[in-house]
């Protein structure tokens, strides 16, 4: 068990794609980090870095507090699963789940067993003289997780753990994940596109775009108060509302509307400051009457999200969107009004949140 | 809610024309399908099955090159044959075309082709282009260019190589004719395995390497566990076509002509002797009948171990 510590990382792709810009990041002993960001920010070449199959251009990789920049893979202690899981397609799961055993000179007996004991523990007892062709996609992802375990390593690095598998399997298995995670409690850094699945298992996350981190924080403060423009518009499974504001006093003017300055910015504005003014969909309470502080338009498409609707509403020509429990969905073309929460709304100047 | 399922009556029309269209697809019918494949077919019968089973019959006469029996072949049965297998120089020949084919083929060009084809896995750019240029250029000149060429390297008086090196004496292909060949030859076809194996191993998945590494495992150990495994179609593949070329390969000649004594005289010489030098046509056929025998049989030994265990 160990902490992973980045100081200033750094990753040049030959032809100057500056993949990771000088990162420092701690993910402390037996947490559950992710990190997340769209394709090509970099955050699978930060995973791969940490694993040692690319070698940093600048900067360190520190783990257990021994500097492993200059050490290849295997000596480095850390095991990782692949997005496509690497089982080898010639050997049966005992030996896939014994192998990295095998490399270390164990003897075949002792290896074997472990094999079994980790195997039993994810439910593969059964399995354990197939060949990975013959097993479905979450028990091959089962085997790759066993391998892993069996090694003992320090940290577990984790690709996309999730993206192979169907989307009802996803669910158990970010619930199966986050659980053995727990009892294990080994370092474990994994890397997603997923906003949902990042915010759903890890303890503390890193979001990132084109080679720098935007935000570290727990689900919950990154979800409810992202520090950026960017962070807002990218978590949450709808997007948040951004909407362009110019400071009144201690009102906000947004789209010909008035709403109140929210909780965290009081005091904080300058009168007659551009600002844009940030509230989640589900943090709008909707109603078809008018009402102080709301936004008020025409409904103009009505979405199904199942147990709610994701109304968006045509406010001076800008769109706003507030989630509205079942029952009472408007239907297009109604005027409608949406009150943000005081307490949840958010203001960012030039980009970034602002917060006292 | 009714059931959105097709009527079965379309069902069954789609059937019947799937029915019809698997056993005549085009629609041509026997005549005309046949009208299309005849010239191939009559092409492949004149320049392949007739030769072949010409020699088959030839084997089994006392053809010669010029002389009565040149007029009047007789058949002679088994003769031929039985002459091949109570013949020293046929097993001799027999022994050196094994060595040959173990030294320059399965050895030499397996051994480098996958070499190249490793080092230069994951290069890109000039270094790649140039050693990936010369040994195709090996490959394709022609084989009399590059039989001279070696001669001209290797020779004992003015040999490029007797330049560079002034030791009296040394004369490579009359000292060491089969080494001569057998270093010729792997120079002269590694290109095929390079380019073969370059290929499989663009098919060996990153992640699985990487797997391999993560867990510590060495260089031959990644070789070991991971690349052979996955390119083991692609080995056995290669070594079928490349034992059965150089089987057959005619190239040696070239270079020493047999010679000295006898010593590079493959089977492919073998036969080229007897039959147009010592003119018993016959005979060398038979000896060709013998040589195609034993391609069967290593073909058929390949692509049994390809076969089994996938």
């Amino acid at each position: 068990m160990a902490a992973i510590e980045l100081r200033q990382l750094t990753k040049v792709y030959p032809g100057g794609v500056k993949a990771l810009d000088s990162l420092d990041l701690v993910v402390p002993d037996g947490e559950f980090f992710a990190l997340l960001g769209p394709s090509g920010c970099g955050k699978t070449t930060l995973l791969r870095t940490i694993a040692g199959l690319e070698t940093a251009t600048g900067g360190a990789v520190v783990i257990g507090e021994r500097d492993v920049t200059g050490v290849q893979p295997g000596g480095r202690d850390i095991a990782m699963v692949f997005q496509d899981y690497a089982l080898f397609p010639h050997m049966d799961v005992t030996d896939n789940i014994a192998y990295p055993l095998r490399i270390k000179k164990v003897a075949k007996g002792a290896r074997h067993e472990k094999a079994r004991e980790v195997g039993a523990r994810l439910g593969l007892e059964q399995l354990m003289d197939r060949r990975p062709g013959q097993l479905s996609g979450g028990q091959q992802q089962r085997v790759a997780l066993a391998r892993v375990m069996a090694t003992q390593a320090q940290a577990f690095l984790f690709d996309e753990p999730l993206s192979n598998l169907d989307a009802r399997l996803r669910l158990e298995a970010r619930t199966f994940l986050k659980k053995l995670q727990r009892e294990l409690g080994v370092t474990t850094v994994f890397v997603t596109h997923d906003q949902a699945e990042a915010l759903a298992m890890a303890d503390r996350m890193a979001v990132m775009e084109s080679g720098h981190i935007r935000q570290i924080g727990t689900p919950a403060e990154v979800f409810q108060r992202p520090a950026n423009t960017f962070v807002a518009g990218f978590i949450g499974s709808t997007p948040m509302n951004l909407l362009d504001a110019t400071v009144r006093g201690d009102t906000l003017e947004v789209a010909g509307c008035k709403v109140p300055v929210p909780s965290s910015a009081a005091g904080l504005l300058r009168d007659g400051e551009s600002v844009v003014y940030g509230v989640r969909p589900e943090y709008n309470t909707y109603s078809d009457r008018p009402a102080d502080g709301a936004l008020g338009g025409k409904v103009v498409i009505v979405e199904n999200l199942g147990a709610s609707h994701l109304v968006t509403l045509e406010v001076a020509g800008v769109s706003v969107q507030a989630v509205v429990p079942e029952g009472n969905e408007p239907a297009v073309g109604d005027d409608g009004y949406a009150s943000p929460r005081r307490d949840r709304a958010l203001v960012y100047r030039d980009g970034e949140l602002v917060s006292a | 809610m009714a059931q959105a399922t097709s009527p079965p009556e379309v069902l069954a029309e789609k059937d019947t024309q799937a029915g019809r269209y698997s056993s005549d697809a085009a629609g041509l019918g026997r005549l005309r399908a046949g009208a299309f494949v005849a010239p191939a077919l009559a092409l492949i019968a004149a320049f392949l099955v007739f030769p072949a089973l010409w020699v088959l019959y030839l084997g089994l006469t006392n053809y010669r090159l010029t002389g009565i029996a040149a007029a009047e072949p007789q058949v002679v049965g088994l003769d031929n044959f039985v002459k091949a297998v109570s013949d020293p120089a046929f097993w001799n020949s027999t022994w050196l075309t094994v060595q040959f084919v173990l030294g320059s083929a399965v050895i030499g060009q397996v051994v480098l082709g996958f070499t190249i084809a490793w080092l230069m896995r994951d290069r890109t750019g000039p270094l790649k282009r140039i050693v990936e240029g010369l040994v195709i250029l090996a490959w394709i000149l022609p084989s009399a260019v590059v039989s001279f060429l070696w001669v001209a390297l290797l020779d004992r008086d003015g040999g490029t190589l007797q330049a560079l090196l002034h030791i009296p004496g040394f004369a490579p292909l009359l000292d060491h004719p089969m080494l001569s060949i057998v270093i010729f030859n792997t120079w002269r076809g590694a290109a095929f395995s390079m380019m073969l194996y370059g290929a499989a191993l663009g098919n060996v998945p990153p992640s699985h390497l990487e797997s391999a590494r993560l867990a510590g495992a060495s260089g031959w150990q990644q070789l070991r566990d991971v690349v052979f495994p996955h390119i083991r179609g692609h080995i056995l593949t290669n070594l079928l076509l490349i034992s059965l070329w150089t089987f057959n390969d005619f190239t040696p000649f070239l270079l020493t002509a047999g010679g000295p004594d006898g010593q590079t005289e493959v089977l492919a010489v073998h036969v080229y002797k007897v039959a147009l030098l010592g003119q018993e046509l016959g005979y060398g056929a038979a000896l060709s009948t013998i040589i195609l025998l034993i391609n069967l049989v290593v073909a058929v030994f390949y692509l049994r171990l390809l076969r089994s265990k996938k």
